[in-house]
C-alpha cells in the first residue's frame, strides 16, 4: 500500500508540530503548577493554618526564580531539535523577556498545546469509536439503544477533528516561533549591534591579515629574488670591468644582460616598494613616503603634518592604506595624465581623521567609476571607513582627497 | 671590512673591494659581529648591509652610527635596497665625511662603486641621486624655482658628494663650466662659498635639511 505523497507530507509535518506541542506543554504548564502552588501556599498564609508553609513557600519561590534558565536552555532545545529553528543565547541580559515568557505567556501556550492534544486525542477516540467500542460491556450497549447510529456521528464528528488538528497545529507552531525565539533569544537590535561589532572585528583582523601578508611578501622578496638580482648584476658589471679583451658581440651581449638585470631589479623594487615598504613599520608614514615622491615620474611636491612624536603614530593598517592611496595616486598621474607636470601630496591630521589630498596639474577627465585602479582603491579606502572623493573636470586640475578616521 | 647577511652578495662584494685594491680584513653576516670586526681591525672602511639579522630592519644604520662615534677613523659605506632619506639624515647628523649610503643596486655599476668607495675611505660623501631626489622632495620649492633645469642637476650631484671632476664627468661638460654652474648656484640659495669640495657638500645638504651647519 502506498501513501499519496501529499498525505505523507501532512502526516510528516503533523508528527513533528504534535511532538513539538506535546512537548512544549509540560515545560509550558510547570510554571503554571508552580503559580499554582504559589497562590495556594499564600492562601494558607492569609488563612494561618500551618506553621510549615512559609517554609514550602520559600522553596516554592526559589525553585520558580532559579528553574527559568533551565527551562530556557529546554525550550530552545525543543526550537532547534524539533524546529531546526536556533534562538541563539542571550544570557541574562533581558531577564524580564524570560521571565515573562514562562510565567505568562508560556502558561497560555501551555493551554492552548493542552487544548490541541485533546482535540486530538478526542479525535482518534471519535473516529475509531466502532473498533473500541465492542470492548464496552454489553449491559451499556442494551441500556443504550441506537448508539450504532450515534457512533456514525461520532466517527464524522472524530474526522472531522482529525481533518482539522494539522491546520490548527500550523497556526499554533507558527504562532510559538513567532513569540518564543523573541523573547527566549537576544533583543534583535541588541543582536544586530552585536553582529556589527563581530564583523568590524572580522574585518580589521582581514585588514591586518593582508597587511602582514604583503610585509611577508616583501620580506621574502627583499631576502631571496631581490639578492640574487643583485648579485646578477655585480657579477656581470664584474665581468664587464675584467673581460675587456673580448670579442665585441661578446662584450655587447654582455652590456645587454648587464642593462637587462638592472631594469629587473629597478621593475621589482618598484613593484615591492608599492606593497608595503620596510620603513613604513620602522618609521612611519611621512618616512615611507618621500621614497614614493622621489621615485614618481614627475615632480612631486610632499608636505607631511603629522605629529612627530612616535608615541602619537597612527594605527599600522592606517598608514598602510594611506600609503597605498599615495602610491596608487602617483601611479594613475604618471600612467594617465602624461600631460601633468607636477603634482602636490598632502597629509594631515586633523584630531582623529588623516586627510591625504594628490593633486596634478593636468587637463582631469579622469573617471572614479573606471580602472580597476581607482575601484581597488577606494575598496582599500572603504575598508578602513575611510571615504574617498575624486573631482576631475574635464580641463582643469584632477584632485583626490581621502579620509581616513584614525582614533585617538 | 664587509658586513652584508646574504652570503651570494657578500661574495661579489669581496671581489669589487679588492679590484678597487682594498684588502678585505674580515667579513660579518650581522651587526653584532660586525661591531666586534670593527673593533678588532679598526679598518678604513665598513661596507655594510643595512637590513641584516635579528631583526632584519635597521641595524646596519645604527650599527654605522655606533661605528661613528667610537671609531672616527673608520668610513662607513651603507647599501640597501631601498635608501630612506631619514636614514641618511639619522647618518649625516653628526659627520658628513666618510659617509655613503648607496643602492644596493648601485654596485653593478662597478667603476662609479668603486669611485664611491673611494670617495668615501678618503672622507668624503657619496649619497644615493635616490636619496638626494628624496630630499629635494621635501624641500619647499621656492628657493629651488629660481635655479634653472641645469643648475637642479648640478644641485643634485653636488649633494650626493662628488668633486666638480665628478660632475663634469657626469654631465658631460668641462670643469669651469661646473664651476660656474655652482658659484650660481650657491648665489641664488644664499649659501656660503667655500672652495673645499667637502665644505661646499656641506652646505648643500644642509640646504637639503639634513647635516650639520657648515
Amino acid at each position: 500500500m502506498t501513501i499519496p505523497p501529499r498525505l505523507r507530507r501532512t502526516l510528516t509535518l503533523l508528527t513533528r508540530d504534535a511532538s513539538f506541542l506535546a512537548l512544549g506543554a509540560p515545560l509550558h504548564l510547570f510554571t503554571g503548577f508552580l503559580l499554582f502552588m504559589i497562590f495556594g501556599l499564600v492562601w494558607e498564609i492569609i488563612e494561618g493554618h500551618d506553621a510549615s508553609v512559609p517554609v514550602v513557600l520559600g522553596f516554592a519561590l526559589i525553585l520558580a526564580v532559579f528553574s527559568a534558565p533551565a527551562l530556557t536552555a529546554a525550550q530552545r532545545w525543543r526550537f532547534r531539535r524539533l524546529l531546526g529553528i536556533d534562538i541563539p543565547r542571550s544570557g541574562w541580559q533581558r531577564p524580564q523577556r524570560q521571565y515573562g515568557y514562562h510565567f505568562l505567556v508560556g502558561i497560555l501556550l501551555g493551554g492552548l498545546e493542552v487544548l490541541w492534544l485533546a482535540l486530538l486525542l478526542s479525535g482518534v477516540a471519535a473516529a475509531t469509536v466502532y473498533v473500541w467500542v465492542w470492548g464496552v460491556p454489553w449491559e451499556w450497549r442494551a441500556d443504550h439503544p441506537g448508539y450504532s447510529t450515534q457512533g456514525f456521528y461520532v466517527t464524522l464528528a472524530g474526522l472531522a477533528a482529525l481533518a482539522a488538528a494539522p491546520a490548527l497545529a500550523t497556526v499554533l507552531v507558527r504562532l510559538e516561533t513567532h513569540v518564543g525565539p523573541g523573547l527566549l533569544g537576544p533583543d534583535p537590535s541588541e543582536d544586530l549591534a552585536r553582529r556589527v561589532v563581530d564583523l568590524t572585528e572580522s574585518r580589521d583582523g582581514i585588514v591586518d591579515a593582508a597587511d602582514a601578508e604583503r610585509r611577508r611578501i616583501e620580506r621574502d622578496l627583499h631576502d631571496g629574488a631581490q639578492q640574487r638580482l643583485v648579485s646578477l648584476a655585480l657579477n656581470l658589471g664584474l665581468a664587464r670591468a675584467t673581460l675587456t679583451d673580448l670579442p665585441p658581440e661578446a662584450r655587447e651581449v654582455i652590456d645587454a644582460a648587464h642593462r637587462e638585470a638592472k631594469d629587473a631589479i629597478e621593475e621589482l623594487n618598484s613593484l615591492v616598494r608599492g606593497l608595503h615598504p620596510a620603513v613604513l613599520d620602522e618609521l612611519g608614514l611621512d618616512a615611507a613616503l618621500s621614497g614614493l615622491a622621489a621615485r614618481a615620474p614627475l615632480p612631486v611636491r610632499l608636505r607631511v603634518d603629522l605629529p612627530q612624536d612616535p608615541s602619537e603614530r597612527v594605527a599600522p593598517s592606517v598608514e598602510a592604506v594611506a600609503y597605498f592611496v599615495v602610491s596608487e595616486a602617483l601611479t594613475n598621474v604618471a600612467k594617465h595624465a602624461p600631460e601633468a607636470t607636477r603634482a602636490e601630496v598632502t597629509v594631515t591630521r586633523l584630531g582623529g581623521i588623516l586627510r591625504v589630498v594628490i593633486a596634478d596639474d593636468g587637463v582631469g577627465g579622469a573617471d572614479p567609476s573606471g580602472g580597476t585602479g581607482l575601484t581597488g582603491l577606494a575598496q582599500r579606502v572603504r575598508s578602513v571607513d575611510g571615504t574617498f572623493r575624486m573631482s576631475s573636470p574635464v580641463g582643469e586640475p584632477t584632485m583626490m582627497s581621502v579620509e581616513l578616521p584614525c582614533p585617538r | 671590512m664587509i658586513a652584508e647577511d646574504s652570503v651570494l652578495l657578500r661574495i661579489g662584494l669581496v671581489k669589487v673591494v679588492e679590484m678597487a685594491g682594498f684588502e678585505v680584513a674580515a667579513e660579518a653576516g650581522d651587526a653584532q659581529g660586525l661591531l666586534a670586526a670593527v673593533e678588532e681591525h679598526r679598518p678604513d672602511l665598513a661596507v655594510v648591509d643595512v637590513r641584516m639579522p635579528p631583526g632584519f630592519t635597521d641595524e646596519g644604520v645604527r650599527a654605522a652610527l655606533t661605528i661613528r662615534q667610537r671609531w672616527p677613523s673608520t668610513a662607513v659605506l651603507l647599501l640597501s635596497q631601498y635608501v630612506e632619506e631619514r636614514y641618511a639624515a639619522d647618518l649625516l647628523a653628526t659627520n658628513t665625511s666618510g659617509v655613503g649610503y648607496l643602492l644596493k643596486q648601485r654596485v653593478a655599476d662597478v667603476e662609479e662603486f668603486i669611485e664611491a668607495l673611494r670617495r668615501v675611505a678618503g672622507g668624503g660623501t657619496a649619497l644615493d641621486p635616490q636619496v638626494v631626489a628624496q630630499l629635494l622632495v621635501r624641500r619647499p620649492s621656492d628657493p629651488l624655482e629660481r635655479l634653472t633645469a641645469r643648475e637642479r642637476e648640478v644641485l643634485a650631484l653636488m649633494a650626493e658628494g662628488r668633486s666638480n671632476a665628478g660632475i663634469a664627468a657626469g654631465l658631460v661638460v668641462s670643469e669651469s663650466a661646473v664651476a660656474k654652474h655652482i658659484n650660481n648656484i650657491l648665489a641664488k640659495l644664499d649659501l656660503p662659498r667655500a672652495d673645499a669640495d667637502h665644505r661646499r657638500v656641506l652646505a648643500v645638504l644642509h640646504f637639503l635639511g639634513v647635516g650639520d651647519q657648515p
